[in-house]
């Protein structure tokens, strides 16, 4: 790593604060993508803010209605918590199959979801589900939050400090995970919602995890893994690298979103 | 067998050690004064250097020093050596690139050393290493071993045609051809053997120091042949001369292969180290490991096997190129050749059989001997043939290998190898029963009635072990001898040191060898200390690889306990005043045959050092004997692998459901260190078949699985139930009568694993690594 300042932040308004003291930090909180990208002198900021011990931070909130998840919340908490999985267990589920132990107990939620890899999990989640993203200075909603390829619609040092999914009737996740890497080559979350039917894709997106519509209309009229015979993503609109071609990836979003629907059933 | 000898299932002793921490690696170790070196490495797979300046480098805080490619020709130094010469089949001996640890003029592929930055800490000398600006002008590569013999294929070596290091044949090709002019069937195969990256869990790492007083270096690294390492540094690349060199290989966690060879690296930290009289340690990152290791494999083979109309075998042959890197590595070249070509006739009774490898240079990491060293290649060709074979020409796969088996023994192969045991159908109709063959219809059925594919793979493989003997495999180019050697010592208090010339990196030669020691001398395991590693303590020894360690390495121990013991019974006789041959050694005592009359263990090696007792003009007081062990012939494990498992035909996923092994090993010294080589080897061979690629991209020949984030390594999900078994017929060509295991596992499953694959998917047009990718795509066409 190139040298750099390491500062603790103990409250958001800390964290803001440290961060305005030099032109060039950066938050971290859990450290699973930063950290190897400082190793392999990719980044240097001059300094790290970490966010990911803000007791404030971490935390799961079992409402009504939604469930509110603290930002620095580790994966491992998520996937652990009863009560919400009692009330999303697809989002317990998908916690739990992140990365391994050692990911799943260091990264965080908001982590993951600032970073917004286009093979992580959590945007799938925040997308089906029509997440709120909110931050130390306003709502966004998953709708409006993944603009693309490791984009959002974050500003510089805007901090998210917690994202609450609405309760959804049913949902699933599923996801077909690179052979090396373990993150998603194509992942898909399927919800009936209080807003209708929410289909989110991750991994396979040449701009990152995006909703099928046509899915979510197929699904609308008849939830049954045979209503999405046939639909697939465009090939255009994939990824391909070596561990799979764009037409094996549009397959695999077939599949994977047939077995998420038929888990529910 | 004692609670603690030949054939216990014992603990390794050397587990408490690694597994609480205590190791002492050569990362662990620290020398007052001592630097760091990080290596500036090319970022082009071919490119001429045409300035390095190091100005911005050594205006660095923290930096000491920059060495370059010419600094070290300026020393006189040499390059790194190759230490087995092949022979073409037109007489010419193979074509040597020259390899400098520093590229002083041209660089040859993505990762290779071009200078070195000597830094105060590990950080000021990578900061150095990214300062140093080298200008290069880039020129095209070939990564492709297919391609690289291309009228207008970039040469690698600019004096070396069509990048061509070796045209080597073995066998009759007029027999083999006549062979298959009269054949009944011929089966064809085109066979891509995937290139694998080492991946030890300890990186490599290197610690030189020099002592200007005494004008010794020190050598600390991560080998699996100290010895060897020395011999190369002193006599090839000029260092220092032998006595005054001293390599330690301490705890070295893993090899399979990788830390046989003499690097860049180690070979630059030591030099450098009397060049600045300060300790200069290196420890490579993971991304310098898959850049910079010694990959495996990476073989494009035809192969055909002639079959007459009752399925026997008459003829094979195999054209292979072999890909070698940019440059050969220590022992690359025997790998794709005497490793190889040797082992085509597997276990069958073959007359003809016919080899030609081409080995050529190309533009990525040298490629050398990984677990199974060019037999697993062979295997792969054989009984991938062999399957093919038989469902070609409707027969049971099993039967028609029972057809060919080699029965007789001694068995000459027509490619050099005299098989001198084994019972190949004890291990298949083993191997069928514990995995029920017969019954594999009913499960193939119920296996589609839940949508899978099922498929069952044969691998009837043989390997060649403990290469020998030494004139033999001298006469096939081989630079060293291939012996062993050990000696005993018997302290004053009766506990035991062995020194071993074989290297421990994971075989738990530590529990292994003092078995033997506990068998022999009948005295606790715990008064007996294994020491490894050390060209100050050890005597000259040959290190690890190859599985030879059990049967030459242990041979040798055993031949100097002879010595022990024979004397021991000199001195017990003197004293009990008896001739020795009426002395027997047993339960720790010498005592006169038929007795009560006995000499503790303890007090006969007191009783050897104070030499009060016996007259020293008849024996020699102490007790210390050494011996070096040549076997008279390779030895032959043998066995037969079982894979069974399904795929999802919607995503291409493979899972082995049922995996079954059954090894002829000979003598097992503990069978719960051999069942962990075997759980070992199957898991490197199921992610050379299903998970592991080594790729360069062809355009620009940057190493496309640079990281864990593309290169597959096998994970604890992927190892599938593996059940074990053993049979046993003896090697006569050492007094053990054990053969080696180490890389049976490597060696059987890729081929057991894609026979079960092609069964299930119904073709053959699939290969390594079997990803879901490729076996999804390989169903819908």
């Amino acid at each position: 790593m190139y040298p750099f300042t390491y500062h603790r932040a103990s409250s958001i308004e800390q964290a803001q604060a440290l961060l305005d003291v030099s032109d060039d930090s950066k938050l971290l909180a859990g450290g699973q993508t930063l950290i190897p990208t400082l190793k392999q002198h990719l980044a240097s900021p001059g300094a790290l803010v970490d966010i990911g011990k803000i007791e404030a931070l971490r935390f799961v909130r079992v409402e009504k209605a939604s469930v509110v998840v603290g930002a620095a919340t580790p994966h491992a908490q998520v996937a652990g918590d009863g009560k919400l999985a009692q009330k999303i267990p697809a989002l317990a589920h998908l916690a739990g199959k992140i990365g391994d132990p050692h990911v799943r107990n260091v990264g965080t939620l908001g982590g993951s979801i600032a970073n917004n890899d286009p093979a992580a999990d959590y945007p799938a989640a925040c997308l089906a589900l029509g997440a709120t993203i909110q931050t130390d200075k306003r709502n966004i909603s998953a709708d409006d939050f993944f603009t693309g390829l490791f984009e959002t619609a974050l500003e510089e040092h805007e901090i998210i400090t917690e994202i609450s999914f609405p309760v959804p009737k049913l949902a699933a996740y599923e996801k077909f995970p690179n052979p090396a890497s373990r993150y998603a080559l194509a992942g898909v979350f399927v919800a009936q919602t209080e807003a209708g039917v929410r289909v989110a894709v991750t991994g396979a997106g040449v701009n990152g995890v995006f909703r099928m519509t046509e899915m979510e209309s197929a699904l609308a009229n008849n939830w049954s893994a045979d209503a999405l015979e046939g639909i697939s993503p465009s090939a255009d609109s994939l990824l391909s690298d070596l561990h799979g071609a764009a037409d094996y990836r549009a397959h695999l979003v077939n599949v994977m979103a047939k077995r998420a629907v038929a888990q529910t059933c | 067998m004692s609670n603690t000898g030949i054939g216990a299932r014992i603990e390794r002793t050397e587990d408490k050690r690694f597994i609480t921490g205590n190791g002492r690696y050569t990362d662990d170790i620290n020398l007052p004064g001592q630097v760091y070196a990080s290596f500036v490495r090319s970022p082009h797979a071919h490119a001429k250097v045409t300035g390095i300046d190091a100005k911005d480098a050594l205006a660095l805080k923290g930096v000491v020093k920059v060495f370059t490619g010419k600094d070290m020709e300026a020393d006189g130094l040499g390059g790194l050596i190759c230490g087995w010469t092949v022979t073409s089949k037109d007489g010419e001996p193979m074509k040597v690139g020259g390899h400098p640890s520093l590229a002083p003029e041209r660089v040859r592929y993505v990762g290779d050393c071009v200078a070195v930055v000597i830094g105060e800490s590990r950080e000021a000398a990578r900061l150095g290493a990214e300062a140093v600006a080298v200008s290069y002008e880039e020129l095209d590569a070939v990564v492709e071993p297919a391609q690289a013999q291309n009228q207008n294929a970039p040469k690698v070596h600019e004096d070396i045609d069509k990048n061509l290091c070796f045209h080597w044949e073995l066998g009759d090709k007029e027999a083999t051809d006549a062979a298959f002019d009269k054949a009944a069937h011929v089966t064809h195969l085109d066979i891509v053997n995937n290139r694998l990256i080492p991946n030890a869990i300890e990186p490599r790492a290197a610690l030189g120091d020099y002592n200007p007083g005494s004008g010794d270096y020190t050598l600390y690294t991560t080998s699996q042949n100290p010895h060897v390492e020395r011999l190369v540094l002193s006599a090839f690349v000029g260092v220092a001369p032998e006595h005054k060199l001293r390599v330690i290989s301490p705890d070295v966690g893993g090899g399979f292969g990788s830390k046989i060879f003499v690097y860049a690296e180690e070979t630059v930290c030591l030099w450098a180290a009397g060049k600045i009289q300060r300790p200069v340690k290196w420890t490579a990152e993971r991304s310098e490991s898959f850049l910079s290791d010694a990959h495996g494999r990476d073989h494009v083979t035809r192969a055909e096997l002639a079959l007459d109309g009752d399925g026997r075998f008459l003829a094979l042959r195999a054209h292979t190129v072999a890909n070698l890197g940019a440059y050969l590595s220590t022992f690359s070249s025997s790998v794709p050749t005497y490793l190889y070509g040797t082992l085509l006739s597997g276990q069958y009774d073959i007359a003809a059989i016919h080899v030609e490898v081409e080995g050529v240079y190309t533009h990525t990491a040298p490629v050398d001997a990984y677990r199974g060293a060019g037999r697993p290649e062979a295997t792969f060709v054989v009984e991938r043939l062999v399957e093919r074979a038989a469902r070609e020409t409707n027969k049971d796969p099993a039967e028609l290998r029972k057809k060919n088996f080699v029965t007789k023994f001694p068995h000459q192969t027509p490619v050099i190898l005299n098989y001198d045991t084994g019972d190949y159908n004890a291990c298949i109709d083993r191997a069928s029963e514990m995995i029920d063959y017969k019954s594999f219809d009913k499960r193939r059925k119920e296996a589609q009635a839940k949508g899978k594919l099922r498929g069952i793979g044969f691998s009837t493989y043989i390997e060649a072990c403990g290469l020998a003997p030494s004139n033999a495999v001298g006469s096939l180019g081989a630079g060293v001898g291939l012996w062993e050697s050990a000696e005993v010592r018997v302290n004053p208090t009766g506990n035991v040191e062995v020194l071993t010339g074989a290297h421990s990196h994971g075989q738990g030669h530590e529990t292994s060898f003092a078995q033997l020691v506990s068998d022999r001398l009948t005295i606790p395991i715990e008064d007996i200390t294994i020491v490894h590693g050390d060209t100050a303590s050890v005597q000259f020894g040959m290190g690890t690889y190859g599985s030879r360690s059990a049967a030459v390495g242990m041979s040798a121990i055993d031949g100097a306990l002879d010595k022990v013991i024979t004397k021991a019974k000199r001195i017990a006789a003197h004293i009990l005043e008896v001739q020795p041959d009426d002395i027997e050694l047993a339960d720790a005592a010498f005592r006169i045959k038929g007795t009560n009359k006995f000499i503790p263990w303890g007090e006969l090696a007191l009783n050897a050092y104070t030499a009060h007792k016996f007259s020293t003009s008849e024996i020699e007081p102490g007790l210390k004997e050494t011996a070096f062990y040549d076997p008279t012939n390779f030895t032959f494990p043998a066995g037969c692998h079982i894979c069974e498992l399904e795929v999802d035909p919607q995503t291409g996923c493979v899972e082995i459901v049922d995996y079954v092994a059954v090894d002829d090993f000979g003598t097992i010294i503990n069978p719960m260190i051999v069942e962990g080589q075997v759980h070992g080897g199957v898991l490197q061979g199921i992610g050379q078949a299903l998970l592991e690629n080594g790729v360069y991209d062809v355009e620009t020949g940057q190493l496309v699985t640079g990281s864990y984030m593309d290169y597959t390594m096998p994970r604890a999900h992927d190892a599938p139930p593996l059940r074990l078994d053993f049979t046993n017929t003896p090697a006569p060509s050492n007094p053990l009568g054990v053969k080696g295991c180490g890389e049976a596992g490597a060696i059987a499953a890729p081929a057991a694993v894609l026979n079960a694959l092609t069964s299930a998917i119904g073709h053959e047009n699939i290969s390594m690594p079997a990803t879901p990718a490729k076996v999804w795509r390989a169903i819908q066409t």
